[in-house]
C-alpha cells in the first residue's frame, strides 16, 4: 500500500516531528510513503475567514499535487476535515474534489479504519496522557475513539479531563481577531487540565496555542503531537 | 433595541478585563445547563426527535403563508384579535391603541425576546405606563437597567453577591439574604403588580395553526399570571413560531424543555386559545415580521428561522461562556445571535458577529432543530468579505498568504526567512503581535518537515528489510 503524506503548513513549520513520526510509523507498518512535492497549505485559514477566492487556488493546487495518490494521510484533524468536508463546498461540481475527499484521512483514523491497526506496541506504558479533542477532528471528521484506542492500547494512562472536548480557543484567525476571548478559552482548558506528563492532540494549531498559554501559566508539561506519541507507542 | 454589534471585539475584551465575575458566573451556569441537556438528550432517541422537529419546522417555513392564514382564521374564530406588524413601528401602533382605549397605567410582562427586539418597554414608558418584568431574572436586570445576557436566563451573568447587593440597595434586605428570601421580596412586589395591571404582555413559544393555540413555557408561574389576570393580553409572535398541528406540541414542548434546561417538560405550560371565562376580556395576537420574510427568502440563511430560542447553543458555546451575551450588542447573542443578527439587522450592522466563533461545532451538536450554525457562520463571513466589510490589513495579509502558499518556491523562501527572524522581532508584526501577547513567540521547528523529508528518504526504502 502506498500513502501520500500531506503535512500542511503549520505542522511543516512548527511540528516537523509529527511528519517524521508519521513517516516512520507508516513505514514500520509496511506502508510505502510519498511526500508529493509542491504541497503547501490546504487553504483553511483563508476559507474559515471568508476569503474563499484566496482559498480556492490553494485547494486546486492540493488537488493537483495529490491527484495520483491512493490515500492521502495528514497528521492534522482540521486540515483533513478541510479536504474531506470543505473542498467539495469550495469547489462545487468538482469531481476531483470529491475523489480527493474520499481518499483523505487523519493519521489515527487511517491506522484504525483503513489499516485495521488497533495496537502499535506498548511504548507508552504507565505514561499519564491528557488528550485534547481538536474540534474539527471530533465534530467534523468524527475522529474520537481512534486516538484514544491507540493510546490506551499502547499502555498510556488516559487521564479524565472535564474540558477534553471543549474548544481551546485557537480557531485560526480567531486567535488574533479576538485574542482576549481566545486566551480566556485556553485558560479554562489549563485550569481543568489533569496532572498529566504529556498533552497531545491531532492539531498543530491547538498545540501551539495551548503550549504557549500553559507555559505562561507555569504549567510546564510536555506538549506533543499525536503522531509523535503514536510513533513512541510503536518504538518504545 | 439599538444594535451595538459592531463593538463586539472591543466590548468582549473590556468585559473580560473589567468584570471577571461575569465569566465565572456564565461559565458555571452554562456548564450546569449543558450537563442537564446532555442527560436529558440521553434519555430519548434524540436523533430521531431532532430530525422530526427539523422536518416539521421546514414544512411550516416552506408553507408559511398558508399556515399564517389558517392561524389567523382560527384565532379569530376563538375570539382573539389578530394584527400584523411588519416593523417595530407597526407593532408599537397596536400597543398604543390598546393603552389608549383601556387607559392602561400599569403593565405586567412575561419574558420575551421579541419584545426586546421591538423595544416594547421604552415605548410603554414613553406612554406613561409602568412596566413590570415578571420573570425573576428579567426583573433583576430591569432593576439594573441592563439588557438580557442569555435567551433563557437573562440574568445569567450576575453572581448571587451582586443580586444581594442590588436588593440591599433597593429593598433594604440583609447582605447575606438567602436566594429564597430575595425571591420572596421580588414576589411581593410583583404580586401587587399582577393584581393591579390592566395589561399583560407576552411572547409565544409556539402558535398552533390548526387550532389557533398559543403555547407558553415557563418555570415560575409568572407567565400564567401575566396572561390571565389583566383584562387585556397582547401576545407578540414572530411569524416563524408556527406549528401546523396541535399534536406537534407533543414533540416540541418536551424537546424545547430538554434542550433549554434539561427538564422533561417545563413546570408550567399555558395553552391559550382566546379570551374567555377566568381569563382576559381581550386577547390580541400580533404577528411580527421584522425582517423575517426577507430572511426566509435568503437561500443560505433561512434555516435560522427554525430556531426555538431554547438557548442550548449558547450553553454549549465556549466563546459565549467567556463573556455572556452583552458584548454581542443585540438581543440575540451566542452562536444563534452570530447568524441571526446579520439576517435581522443586515450584515453591515452586525459585521463582526459571524467571527465570534471558532467554528468548533458544539452549537450544531446541541441544537434541537439542527440549524447548521457553523455552515451559516462561514456563509456570512464569505459575504462579509465579498461586501468589503473586513479590515483592509486582514485582506492584504490573506492575499499575501495565498501568494506565498501558491508557489512552493516562495513557500520555501518564507520558511527560511521564518527561521531567520529573531523571536523578539515577532512583536513588530501586527498580526503576530496579537498572537504572541499571552502565548509567547512562535518557535519554528529547527528544520521544516519538507527539508527533513530528504533525510528520511535515505532512511528506509521498501524491500531493504529494515
Ligand atoms: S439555534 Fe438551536 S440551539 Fe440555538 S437557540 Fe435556536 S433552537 Fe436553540
Amino acid at each position: 500500500m502506498r500513502v501520500a503524506l500531506f503535512i500542511t503548513c503549520l505542522a511543516d513549520q512548527f511540528y516537523a516531528e509529527a511528519g517524521v513520526a508519521a513517516v516512520r510509523l507508516l513505514r514500520a507498518l509496511g506502508v510505502e510513503v510519498d511526500f508529493p512535492e509542491g504541497q503547501t497549505c490546504c487553504g483553511q485559514p483563508a476559507f474559515n475567514a471568508g476569503y474563499w477566492d484566496e482559498a480556492r487556488p490553494l485547494a486546486r493546487r492540493t488537488l493537483e499535487v495529490f491527484r495520483e495518490a491512493e490515500y492521502v494521510v495528514l497528521p492534522s484533524g482540521s486540515c483533513a476535515s478541510m479536504v474531506r468536508n470543505h473542498y467539495p463546498e469550495l469547489l462545487p461540481g468538482s469531481r476531483e474534489a470529491l475523489e480527493l475527499a474520499e481518499k483523505t484521512y487523519e493519521l489515527s483514523q487511517f491506522l484504525v479504519r483503513v489499516l485495521g491497526v488497533e495496537k502499535l506496541g506498548e511504548g507508552l506504558r504507565g505514561r499519564k496522557v491528557a488528550y485534547h479533542h481538536g474540534c474539527h477532528a471530533l465534530r467534523e471528521l468524527g475522529v474520537k475513539e481512534e486516538p484514544l484506542l491507540l493510546l490506551k492500547n499502547a499502555g498510556a494512562e488516559l487521564l479524565p479531563w472535564e474540558a477534553a472536548e471543549e474548544c481551546c480557543g485557537f480557531g485560526g484567525l480567531f486567535s488574533v481577531k479576538l485574542p482576549e476571548v481566545s486566551l480566556a478559552m485556553a485558560e479554562r482548558k489549563g485550569e481543568t487540565l489533569p496532572e498529566a506528563e504529556v498533552l497531545t492532540s491531532t492539531d498543530a494549531g491547538c498545540l501551539l496555542h495551548l503550549s504557549g498559554v500553559l507555559a505562561r501559566k507555569g504549567k510546564g508539561l510536555r506538549v506533543a503531537p499525536l503522531a509523535t506519541l503514536l510513533w513512541e507507542a510503536y518504538a518504545g | 433595541m439599538r444594535a451595538k454589534a459592531r463593538l463586539y471585539p472591543k466590548e468582549a475584551a473590556r468585559l473580560l478585563k473589567e468584570r471577571p465575575g461575569v465569566r465565572r458566573a456564565v461559565t458555571g451556569a452554562t456548564l450546569h445547563f449543558e450537563r442537564n441537556r446532555l442527560r436529558a438528550y440521553g434519555e430519548v432517541d434524540i436523533e430521531a426527535w431532532r430530525a422530526r422537529a427539523k422536518a416539521v419546522k421546514d414544512h411550516v417555513l416552506s408553507h408559511l403563508d398558508r399556515y399564517l392564514e389558517l392561524a389567523e382564521r382560527k384565532l379569530r374564530e376563538n375570539g382573539a384579535t389578530v394584527h400584523w406588524a411588519e416593523t417595530p413601528e407597526e407593532a408599537h401602533r397596536v400597543l398604543r391603541d390598546v393603552v389608549a382605549r383601556h387607559g392602561v397605567r400599569r403593565a405586567v410582562k412575561a419574558k420575551s425576546m421579541l419584545t426586546e427586539e421591538l423595544g416594547v418597554n421604552p415605548l410603554l414608558e414613553s406612554l406613561g405606563v409602568e412596566v413590570y418584568e415578571t420573570d425573576l431574572g428579567e426583573y433583576l436586570i430591569q432593576l439594573l437597567g441592563e439588557p438580557p445576557s442569555h435567551i433563557v436566563g437573562p440574568a445569567i451573568h450576575l453572581s448571587l453577591e451582586e443580586i444581594r447587593r442590588l436588593f440591599h440597595d433597593r429593598f433594604g434586605t440583609p447582605l447575606d439574604a438567602s436566594p429564597e428570601a430575595l425571591a420572596a421580596v421580588a414576589r411581593r412586589t410583583l404580586r401587587e403588580a399582577f393584581l393591579t395591571a390592566e395589561l399583560g404582555i407576552s411572547g409565544a413559544n409556539f402558535l398552533v395553526a390548526e387550532t389557533g393555540t398559543l403555547a407558553l413555557m415557563e418555570n415560575e408561574g409568572n407567565i400564567r399570571l401575566s396572561t390571565s389576570l389583566p383584562k387585556v393580553h397582547v401576545a407578540f409572535v414572530g411569524i416563524e413560531k408556527l406549528l401546523p398541528r396541535f399534536q406537534d406540541l407533543a414533540l416540541f414542548l418536551p424537546l424545547t424543555a430538554r434542550a433549554a434546561t434539561g427538564q422533561r417538560l417545563a413546570t408550567f405550560v399555558s395553552l391559550i386559545q382566546g379570551p374567555g371565562e377566568g381569563g382576559p376580556e381581550e386577547v390580541h395576537v400580533v404577528f411580527v415580521d421584522h425582517g423575517r420574510t426577507a430572511l426566509l427568502h435568503d437561500p443560505e440563511a433561512w434555516e435560522t428561522l427554525r430556531c426555538l430560542r431554547c438557548g442550548a447553543c449558547l450553553n454549549a458555546c465556549p466563546v459565549y461562556r467567556q463573556t455572556g451575551g452583552h458584548p454581542y450588542g443585540y438581543v440575540y447573542s451566542g452562536p444563534i445571535g452570530a447568524v441571526l443578527d446579520p439576517g435581522l439587522l443586515g450584515l453591515e450592522e452586525a459585521y463582526p458577529l459571524p467571527y465570534a466563533s471558532t467554528l468548533c461545532g458544539a452549537c450544531y451538536e446541541a441544537c434541537p432543530v439542527k440549524i447548521p450554525i457553523p455552515k451559516l457562520l462561514l456563509a456570512w463571513r464569505r459575504r462579509a468579505v465579498e461586501a468589503g466589510l473586513s479590515p483592509r490589513l486582514e485582506g492584504a495579509a490573506l492575499k499575501a498568504f495565498r501568494k506565498v502558499m501558491e508557489s512552493p518556491a516562495l513557500y520555501r523562501l518564507f520558511s527560511r526567512a521564518l527561521r531567520g527572524v529573531p523571536l523578539g522581532a515577532q512583536e513588530i508584526l501586527p498580526l503576530l503581535k496579537a498572537w504572541t501577547g499571552g502565548r509567547g513567540p512562535l518557535k519554528p521547528s529547527p528544520k521544516p518537515f519538507h527539508q527533513l523529508w530528504q533525510e528520511l528518504e535515505g532512511e528506509w526504502t521498501p524491500g531493504n528489510g529494515s
